[in-house]
């Protein structure tokens, strides 16, 4: 009896083994050649080629588990169903209750990968200097060369140019609903089109002057929400050339589906002439712009819909509201 | 070990007390129409709104939130919390703790006799678990309808059904009232119902708060419906600030809403844990615990512990609406980050407690139709403990791209994917009970498959969601809405789905049609992974979520979602049709036992009497002794001796 149950048990395992180990094998083979090149969202950017990376390793790694349920449920419903010509009787005894080997088999093994998978995102993490996403006014994980430019960026003498291997600073501006960007390194001056250089480290400084937007530069893998009040600085380098899409990525109101751009990755001389010639076209809107900061006061009475349900502007700020300077059109 | 003999002895009053007591009645505890009842709380609400909504504009009548608009916050938010007052005052749910503070001996609450006590403040568990079946019904089909709008506009790009305010306030109300919903769509209906007859006790240790969390969540939906009416409210169910701040009237519906609800959640989730803890039957140890009990166990504690934070964030906002406090409002010195850790400093615990639930219905039911004993049943218990306890320690990975400090990235992806631990447990303990079994695939398991199938996918998702690099690329987008559909509609709503097939019998006496429930089971699985897997490269190709327009190329994918959706709303339809065919139209006696099932709530009689069972059971094993010939009986109900187990098990036990 006891050496029936054991051949059976045997067969079972190496039956669901061999499915499963067959399976996977095929079925990461072409995950890994035929969609892992085409996972979105490309290799427009080092953050894109990297979350581009753990994606497909996170796919592979996971599929193997998905197949192994789905391969063991598979076999459960064939085999072991009741209405199954000659079903046997359930197994019984203190095997069907508790089976050490695979308990703790089971616990083993996914604590390891668990644990391999946390200490793989941390480093992917740690090595992309923060993979895209937004970490905040003082970010850890930086590229050479970045502190220093967005120390520069504040100081009127900051400057940029081609082929220095410089960090580019740009300040996105979300605002109820559309995004605006400044270059402090060339003057800060304000535009709507985003326009980038290539094969450069560009430091991504995010704020908004109303509700938390997200500032989501898809193809460049970029990601961070725009909180007012609060500088949210993002890395990546861009390293094709070609165009790519904008869009706010967090709920911020009833046109939050409509707040969306474009901007492109230029090579680094044609960049240099585009960001030269807006800044002298520019220049007489920048003046009228506030000095450029990190972030600016919100329209206490406008976009933000007025904290003040009397309609008062508020009293006591002591920085002018962004904006506020410009005539009217 | 753990014998409580105070529950042995203890008779609910109200069970005993025949109609014709010589003791006066109250007007309120009165059958017919001169008492208390679903339409004196109804009017106590309007009442209460009329008078709360006066009362607002009388002490802050130039507090108008749009000049001259009279609309007022403080109106809007007086107004509702004197409805929930008048609600809960007309329901009767105050008679007896303002009777205490008055210092008079306050009447104990009569259990009424036929249907009307459907409609009453009933402190009868059972009543309140079939109460709740029609509430949390009433909130997933209104949740339901409105996704089905959201489905409507996504059609076309370009070409919009709603508009674009119209169709964010429809996201919103559909996010918020499913989040609700799901929050007691187990605990509520089963987790009232069976927990008493799970752990052989007469009542629940708290019999006035069971009934008054039912009649707070319904008061809930009534606050979170208002937001329609108000105007919506334009956050989504985060609710974040500023835009919390900058949105209209319904937002007050939302604060407190969530307050209302929160109230409700605390209320069921302490009941249930001190009647878990201390109204267990002799016998009952840790150990013979039911795994469905251990679950709600744990998701009680969740709901105990982790909504208070959503309650005081919920009043916070509420605050800041009406009062001009600063909480949230970055430039009088709050921070919108406050709103965003405390909420989900409760709403991670939020997701386990719509996960746990589910995963307590599969570890009960899967034994039954596989024939087998739980496998690694003590696993299965730690998981779930061990996943209530981290669920505290993972919130901020729904912040990694909010700019908040970085470096606690890596310590908050580690806890988030250290959680897949234990959740993974519930993966071991089925595939180890259906190994070698004898599987009968009646429409319950069925079910309880499926939730194997898409938690599976629910939870892989998680993982990629928890990497932070992938985040970057994920998060915020249709891969995450994917990703929470796949757990709780995917996970929770097919558990709940399978409980009430398996569990109506028992409710009702009645069975459900299995042919209808085949239809049901096999269109709602396939058409629930028709919407939402496409969902999931929707968004890896970059559409945000709550958007009412997208990409052009997405047209193909949302519309095959779309068309997907529609047919899973209908499948939806099917399950009301077949509920009233079988419940109310052609009702068909169910069997004692209809599945064959040791568990102890199959052991009374069924309709259940008031108290439950004769006597107290003593309880003897665990109850998971399938397929084991000469297992020890599960209880000894005291009148004589205890039926063999395998033979139709309610004989011979029926205290009827």
């Amino acid at each position: 009896m006891a050496n029936e149950n054991s051949t059976n048990e045997t067969h079972h395992l190496r039956n669901i083994t061999v499915i499963w180990l067959i399976l996977s094998v095929i079925v990461d083979l072409l995950f890994w050649f035929l969609v892992g090149p085409h996972v979105p969202p490309g290799t427009m950017t080092s953050s894109a080629k990297g979350n581009q990376f753990d994606f497909t390793f996170l796919c592979l790694m996971a599929l193997p588990v998905l197949i192994g349920v789905w391969v063991y449920m598979g076999y459960a419903i064939r085999i072991w169903s009741a209405k199954r010509p000659g079903a046997e009787e359930p197994m019984t005894g203190p095997n069907a209750r508790t089976n050490k080997t695979a308990q703790v088999s089971w616990i083993v093994i996914t604590s390891v990968a668990v644990l391999f998978l946390a200490g793989f995102g941390t480093v992917e993490l740690v090595i992309s200097q923060g993979s895209g996403g937004g970490e905040g006014p003082n970010p850890i994980w930086t590229p050479p060369g970045a502190t220093k430019a967005e120390a520069a960026a504040l100081t009127p003498k900051a400057s940029w140019s081609a082929n220095s291997n410089q960090v580019l600073t740009v300040q996105v501006i979300a605002q109820q609903w559309k995004f605006t960007y400044r270059y402090p390194q060339f003057g800060g001056f304000e535009t709507t089109q985003l326009v980038l250089p290539a094969n450069t480290n560009i430091a991504f400084n995010v704020t908004s002057l109303d509700v938390i937007h997200s500032f989501w530069a898809y193809q460049l893998d970029v990601k961070a929400d725009a909180n007012p009040q609060q500088n949210d600085v993002a890395f990546t380098q861009t390293k094709q050339l070609g165009s790519f899409t904008v869009r706010c990525s967090e709920l911020c109101g009833i046109w939050h589906g409509t707040m969306f751009n474009s901007g492109k990755v230029v090579s680094e001389a044609a960049f240099m002439s585009w960001a030269q010639s807006t800044e002298q076209a520019n220049a007489q809107n920048t003046a009228d712009l506030p000095p450029f900061a990190w972030t600016y006061v919100p329209d206490a009475n406008g976009a933000a819909g007025g904290y003040y349900t009397d309609g008062n502007v508020t009293p006591y700020s002591t920085v002018e509201i962004y904006g506020s300077k410009q005539s009217a059109p | 070990m753990t014998i409580s003999a105070e529950p042995t002895t203890e008779v609910v009053t109200s069970a005993v007390v025949p109609p014709s007591s010589p003791v006066k009645t109250p007007w309120s505890q009165r059958s017919g129409w001169l008492s208390q009842h679903l339409g004196t709380a109804i009017v106590g609400a309007v009442l209460g709104y009329v008078f709360g909504h006066w009362l607002g504009n009388y002490v802050a009548s130039g507090y108008t939130y749009i000049a001259n608009s009279g609309q007022n916050s403080i109106a809007d938010a007086l107004a509702l919390i004197f409805m929930t007052f008048g609600w809960l005052l007309g329901i009767g749910a105050l008679n007896y703790p303002l009777a205490k503070i008055v210092g008079r001996s306050a009447p104990e609450e009569v259990i009424a006799k036929g249907w009307t006590k459907y409609v009453r403040y009933s402190t009868d568990h059972k009543v309140v678990g079939m109460q709740y079946i029609v509430g949390v019904l009433l909130f997933l089909f209104t949740g339901g309808l409105l996704a089905m709008a959201i489905r409507t506009e996504l059609l076309n790009p370009t070409t919009h059904v709603f508009s674009a305010d119209t169709y964010i306030k429809i996201v919103s109300e559909h996010g918020t009232i499913m989040m609700m919903m799901a929050t007691s769509i187990i605990v509520g209906p089963l987790g009232n119902y069976l927990v008493p007859l799970m752990i052989g006790a007469r009542r629940m240790a708290f019999p006035r708060i069971e009934a008054f969390s039912f009649w707070v969540f319904i008061a809930g939906y009534m606050v979170i419906f208002s937001a329609l009416p108000y105007g919506g409210f334009p956050t989504g169910w985060t609710g974040y600030a500023p835009l919390q701040t900058q949105a209209g009237p319904g937002m007050v519906s939302y604060l407190l809403g969530f307050a209302v609800i929160g109230l409700g959640m605390m209320a069921a989730g302490f009941n249930i844990a001190v009647t878990i803890i201390n109204y267990r039957a002799p016998g009952m140890t840790w150990s013979r615990v039911p795994i469905f009990v251990w679950s709600l166990l744990a998701t009680a504690a969740l709901l105990t512990l982790a909504t208070p934070v959503l309650f005081a964030g919920g009043l916070f906002g509420l605050l800041d609406k009406t009062a001009q406090t600063a909480f949230y409002v970055t430039e009088h010195g709050g921070s919108s980050f406050l709103w965003e850790n405390l909420f989900w400093f409760f709403g991670h615990p939020e997701v386990y407690i719509m996960a746990l639930p589910g995963f307590g219905i599969v570890g009960e039911l899967i034994p039954v139709f596989c024939r087998k004993p739980l496998f690694a049943y003590k696993v299965a218990a730690a998981g779930m403990i061990g996943v209530a306890l981290l669920s505290f320690f993972v919130w901020q990975h729904h912040l990694f791209q909010s700019g908040i400090n970085p470096d606690m990235r890596p310590l908050f992806m580690l806890t988030t994917e250290l959680i897949s631990i234990p959740t993974g447990f519930i993966f071991l303990v089925g595939m180890g009970t259906l190994y070698r079994a004898k599987i009968r695939f009646e429409v319950p398991m069925l079910f309880c498959m499926a939730v194997f199938f898409n938690f599976l996918i629910g939870g892989i998702t998680g993982v990629f969601l928890s990497d932070v690099p992938v985040n970057v690329t994920v998060h915020g987008g249709f891969f995450v809405l994917s990703h929470f559909h796949y757990t709780i509609m995917g996970g929770l709503l097919f558990a709940f789905m399978g409980g009430l097939y398996y569990w109506l019998p028992k409710m009702t006496g009645r069975m459900m049609n299995k042919k209808l429930g085949l239809v049901h089971f096999w269109t709602m699985l396939v058409f629930f992974n028709l919407t939402f897997f496409p969902m999931f490269i929707i968004g890896l190709l970059g559409q945000p979520r709550r958007v009412f327009t997208y990409a052009k190329n997405l047209q193909g994918l949302n519309d095959f979602s779309s068309v997907s959706a529609f047919l899973l709303g209908a499948s939806f339809l099917v399950f009301l049709v077949n509920f009233m065919w079988s419940m109310y139209i052609n009702p068909v006696m169910a069997p004692a036992n209809p599945w064959d099932s040791l568990g102890l709530e199959w052991q009374t009689a069924t309709p259940v009497p008031s108290y439950n069972f004769e006597r107290i059971p003593v309880i003897m094993t665990d109850p998971y002794h399938y397929g084991e010939v000469g297992a020890p009986a599960l209880a000894d109900f005291g009148d004589g001796p205890p039926a063999p187990l395998g033979s139709s098990s309610t004989t011979g036990s029926d205290p009827a």
